[in-house]
């Protein structure tokens, strides 16, 4: 039997999967059935009425099976006797469908009516005013006249917060349960429940602190009417006063496509503010989610403290001076230095890390490029056998697999925890390899807690397994046999507990597992499967592509010769053998690399802020934010994004590549770039995996389902559809010729005698931009140190602690819980650690 | 010949009756014309009686005006510092009086009867800058008995932004 199913709406033949509901069946064709609590992302509940139609089956003989036939020969149908929700409705074979005769009519105006006996008439003062589904469907359907008294409206509360990010009011809710399904279904954050019944229905929050998710953000989207607000938007604007950009988010290497709503305000001397960050479909990345992170990590974009101005060193003073004035001195400085060396944050765009490959190699002759918190490596197996171009998670299902190891995704990239979620939740098989459970554990249908030093061990024995037949009983062996004979199988790796050569034994290993060919194909080059390293970055990807890296230049050729490496950077800056060292979006000294400047005889900075590197530099650059400017970003699938200017940039600020590249005109690297597309036209030229990329093709979009953002907005919420660009995602070399299995290396393990300290990541960890978001401040994480009880003798719950590791000495307050193993700490709220580290505690007397 | 000079005649009588006349012109600014009732001038931003200002910074208005003159920007009331009913206030207010075309519409589209155009046409600027008429020049005086906003009231007493409507008939 096939798989798709013909039916009839309004006269459309059409034939759509079977299990498609009626309403969404009808949306593929373009004809709007209204609803309410239907949700395409949501299992339908049938709870508001709105979507009524008439649906009819063709009529067949009991006797004989066969259809009944008019006189005409056209097939008979049997209407019922009353009208069905198409949201709940399943499609069937030659069914018809009718929606808009006089008794569906007639029902949408009394529903709305209905919906509207106890609706505040807020519409001036609401949020949600102007781009309100209910509003709409009112206009589109409603009787235009009520029978119902005013001053009979329920009263309710109108203030009530929910959390710190999210108001509710109780007065606009029509209790269509979208919010708390998303907590449920999709979010997996059981926080938000309806009290009460019938009119006295209301949500509320069973969590502490309140609303205590990373995606609250998104109920406030879906909600149909304004009750759910958010509080960094609230009153902010009305909807159809700001202007949207499309935009790329920075925070973490899922690449989630965003919209920037901008208005000119006068409280900000008539300049375009950011107002809100609202999801950008992209059914391939982000569907229509944004984590909270993502969401409301953008006032330090408008933080008075941005640096406007080029600064120099004078007098053992920092003065403003002009860009021609520290242009010219940082490029004499470089050129006169014994040794330079290059040290680039990873949230810089393509452009940028292509321009300061090019300073460097080609206008320094240095070769000593590197990224600073280099945490986890495998980005030249990534190239090999990363995801294949055209992968989208969402495919993911039976007799799929995914492998998760050395990661917490639900903190360190939410939008791929979510998604690998709901892989499992359509029956993927998920194995996930830690040192600690994480959220995904309890999802997991294979969960190996591995002795964090033992990780790289444990993947490797894997592997072997993989490789043979086993008997298949024990707990690996059960993992290795579903992931090898999975369909597709991905793999995410990052680095928790690991060092960062233990991360590239663990790429090549998961390569080879990738790589085994068992009957079928192998997990590589083709769709939905490959590896996933999960970067700590948000374009980590593109600083490996554009080889800022002491080994590679773009597109992963060797280098001649080798240059510094971050940690020799530090080491020469302190032993004096580094003379100048160029720092571009990165604050070594602030994340504890290094302790000062040491004896470099040059410290430029190229940043947003006074970081702690910044005030101890002899020149500054002001550079513009993400948000100010146009660039590309390249999420740890590879696909390559576009990001376009929302606001004006802070003061006399430039971008990154052009403060590069005019700095390289001096220094004899070329003429000086003045367009960002045409830096990434010269880019792809070096970098041969982004040939045929231009910002036009990036700029593309295709049809994608659900449909959201037309003139009805019932789905996505306000969600804006996406208008300005799916992006691009480069081929591994996997996609067009065999990879070899890797070489392993023996084994390392870096265990030694000691507490193990593993770094865990927490989604908002105090840092230089997430800081200067007022929102998200309460929900800061706070520094802990976890330790199993067998560990725990001297110590108890709440004791402060201090952790001294070889390289960074924090305070953190003692949690003693057996979730994590004996021998290991988990220390979380602290962003900058590489690698393994031995903790050596002690105990602040209080 | 004589036809010239009846026409002239003509002309002379008319002027010559006009000398007699009382004049149009009046002594501006001195005296002041009176205008209609209807007359559309300068907008104003009205109080209720107790002191609250009755915009509630909704800017429909701003969305109404054909000529972009208007400019809202909203706040959160509370009841320690109440501007107005409801929960939204304006905390910005301003019209560029060069765009204005004092058409009305601001009026037709405000929920709350806060904004009104009134009889002051003294409508005269030295620079661009000073066409804008802010929240101050624009909201009416403190009634009598009434407080200045913000105030701090009872707390739930003014928690509706829209006045009660009537029922229906
Ligand atoms: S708050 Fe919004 S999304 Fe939640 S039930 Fe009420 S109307 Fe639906
Ligand atoms: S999941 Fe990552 S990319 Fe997406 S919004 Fe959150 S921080 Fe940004
Ligand atoms: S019942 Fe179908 S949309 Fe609510």
């Amino acid at each position: 039997m096939s798989d798709l199913v013909t039916l009839t709406i309004d006269g459309t033949e059409l034939s759509v999967p079977k299990g498609t509901r009626v309403a969404d069946a009808a949306k593929s064709v373009g004809i709007d059935i209204p609803v309410f609590c239907h949700h395409p992302k949501l299992e339908p509940v049938g709870a508001c009425r709105m979507c009524l139609v008439e649906i009819g089956m063709p009529m067949r003989d009991r006797a004989t099976g066969e259809p009944m036939l008019n006189e005409d020969g056209s097939p008979k149908i049997n209407f019922g006797r009353g009208l069905q929700t198409s949201c709940t409705a399943v499609v069937g074979e030659g069914m018809v469908v009718h929606t808009d005769t006089e008794a569906v009519t007639d029902v949408r105006g009394t529903l709305l009516e209905f919906q509207l006996v106890n609706h505040p008439l807020d519409c001036p003062i609401c949020d949600k005013g102007g781009e309100c589904p209910l509003q709409n469907l009112v206009m589109d359907h409603g009787k235009m006249e009520s029978r119902v008294y005013f001053e009979d409206k329920r009263r309710s509360d109108k203030h009530v917060s929910l959390g710190d990010l999210i108001f509710l009011d109780r007065e606009r809710c029509i209790q269509c349960a979208r919010c708390i399904r998303f907590q449920d279904e999709v979010a997996d954050d059981r926080v938000l429940q309806f009290h009460n019944r019938g009119v006295n229905l209301e949500i509320v929050t069973m969590s502490d602190p309140g609303f205590d998710s990373y995606w609250s953000g998104n109920t406030t989207d879906i909600c149909p009417v304004g009750a759910l607000t958010t509080a960094d938007f609230r009153f902010g604007a009305r909807p159809w006063e700001m202007t949207p950009s499309a935009s790329i988010c920075s925070q973490c290497a899922v690449g989630c496509n965003m919209t920037v709503n901008t208005r000119r305000e006068a409280r900000s001397g008539g300049k375009p503010v950011i107002k809100r960050i609202l999801p950008r479909q992209n059914e391939a990345v982000n569907e229509l989610w944004l984590c909270d992170k993502g969401r409301f990590t953008h006032d330090y974009v408008a933080s008075p403290e941005r640096l406007t101005s080029p600064m120099m060193r004078k007098d053992g003073e920092l003065v403003a001076v002009s860009w021609d004035e520290a242009l010219n001195a940082a490029a004499e400085g470089l050129q006169a230095a014994s040794s330079v060396a290059g040290l680039a944050g990873q949230r810089l765009s393509n452009e940028d890390y292509f321009m300061l490959q090019k300073l460097f190699r080609k206008g320094l002759k240095s070769g000593n490029l590197d990224v600073n918190n280099r945490q986890i490596g495998g980005g030249d197996v990534v190239a090999q056998v990363g995801i294949a171009a055209g992968s989208d998670l969402q495919q993911l299902g039976k007799g799929d697999a995914i492998l998760v190891v050395a990661s917490d995704l639900h903190e360190e990239a939410p939008l791929w925890w979510l998604r690998v979620k709901q892989a499992a939740d359509r029956g993927a098989a998920l194995v996930v390899i830690n040192g600690r459970s994480t959220r995904l554990s309890s999802h997991a249908t294979h969960n190996l807690q591995a002795d964090s030093g033992d990780i790289v061990a444990t993947v490797r024995q894997l592997v072997s397994m993989a490789k043979v037949e086993t008997d298949g009983t024990g707990a690996l062996d059960a993992a290795a046999e579903t992931l090898i004979t999975a369909n597709n199988l991905v793999a995410f790796y990052g680095y928790e507990g690991l060092s960062y050569e233990e991360t590239e034994s663990l790429a090549k290993a998961l390569a080879n597992l990738l790589l085994i060919q068992m009957d079928g194909e192998p997990h590589v080059g083709r769709m939905n499967n490959g590896l996933i390293p999960v970067w700590p970055y948000a374009n980590t990807q593109g600083a490996w592509d554009m080889g800022i890296h002491p080994a590679l230049l773009p597109s992963y050729k060797a280098a001649k010769m080798t240059g510094m490496d971050a940690v020799a950077m530090f080491a020469g800056a302190a032993d004096g053998s580094l003379d100048a060292l160029y720092v571009v979006g990165a604050d070594p000294i602030g994340d504890g690399w290094m302790a000062d400047r040491g004896k470099l005889g040059l410290l430029i900075v190229q940043e947003l802020f006074m970081t702690k590197t910044a005030v101890t530099a002899d020149i500054i650059f002001p550079a513009q934010s993400w948000a100010e400017r146009d660039g590309t970003f390249t999420n740890g699938e590879r696909r390559v994004q576009r990001y376009y200017p929302a606001i004006r940039p802070a003061g006399d600020s430039r971008p990154d590549w052009q403060i590069l590249s005019q700095l390289g005109e001096r220094v004899g690297a070329g003429k000086a770039e003045t367009v960002t597309s045409l830096v990434f036209r010269s880019l792809t030229k070096a970098a041969r995996q982004y040939k045929g990329m231009d910002y036009r093709s990036l700029g593309q979009v295709e049809a994608q389902w659900p449909v959201v953002g037309g003139d009805d907005r019932y789905y996505g919420g306000n969600a804006f559809a996406n208008t300005a660009g799916l992006g691009k995602q480069w081929a591994a070399v996997a996609e067009s010729k065999a990879v070899k299995q890797f070489e392993m290396d023996d084994a390392v393990s870096s265990r030694e005698d000691g507490l193990l300290l593993i770094n865990a990541a927490s989604l908002y960890t105090a840092g230089t931009l997430i800081d200067k978001s007022a929102v998200l401040a309460p929900r800061m994480a706070k520094i802990t140190l976890t330790i199993n009880p067998v560990d725990a003798t001297a110590y108890e719950d709440g004791d402060t602690l201090m952790v001294r590791t070889d390289r960074v000495t924090v305070q953190a307050t003692a949690v003693v819980s057996d979730d994590v193993m004996v021998g290991t700490a988990v220390l979380r709220g602290v962003k900058a650690m590489n690698g393994t580290a031995v903790a050596r505690l002690s105990k602040i007397k209080e | 010949m004589f036809e010239t000079f009846a026409a002239l005649a003509q002309g002379m009588a008319t002027s010559f009756k006009h000398l007699f006349m009382k004049p149009v012109t009046i002594q501006y600014p001195e005296e002041k014309r009176q205008v209609h009732e209807r007359f559309k001038g300068r907008h104003v931003l009205n109080r209720y009686d107790n002191g609250l200002e009755k915009c509630i910074g909704c800017a429909l208005c701003a969305a109404a005006c054909p000529a972009d003159a208007i400019f809202v920007e909203a706040a959160e009331n509370s009841d320690d510092e109440r501007y107005s009913p409801g929960e939204r206030f304006a905390s910005t207010y301003e019209i560029n009086l060069l765009r204005c075309i004092f058409c009305g519409y601001c009026e037709d589209a405000c929920p709350t009867e806060a904004i009104t155009l009134e009889h002051n046409y003294e409508l005269s600027f030295y620079d661009r800058e000073g066409a804008i008429y802010t929240k101050d020049m624009l909201i009416v005086d403190v009634p009598v008995n009434g407080r200045s906003t913000p105030q701090p009231v009872e707390p739930g007493a003014f928690n509706r932004a829209i006045p009660e409507m009537e029922d229906p008939k």
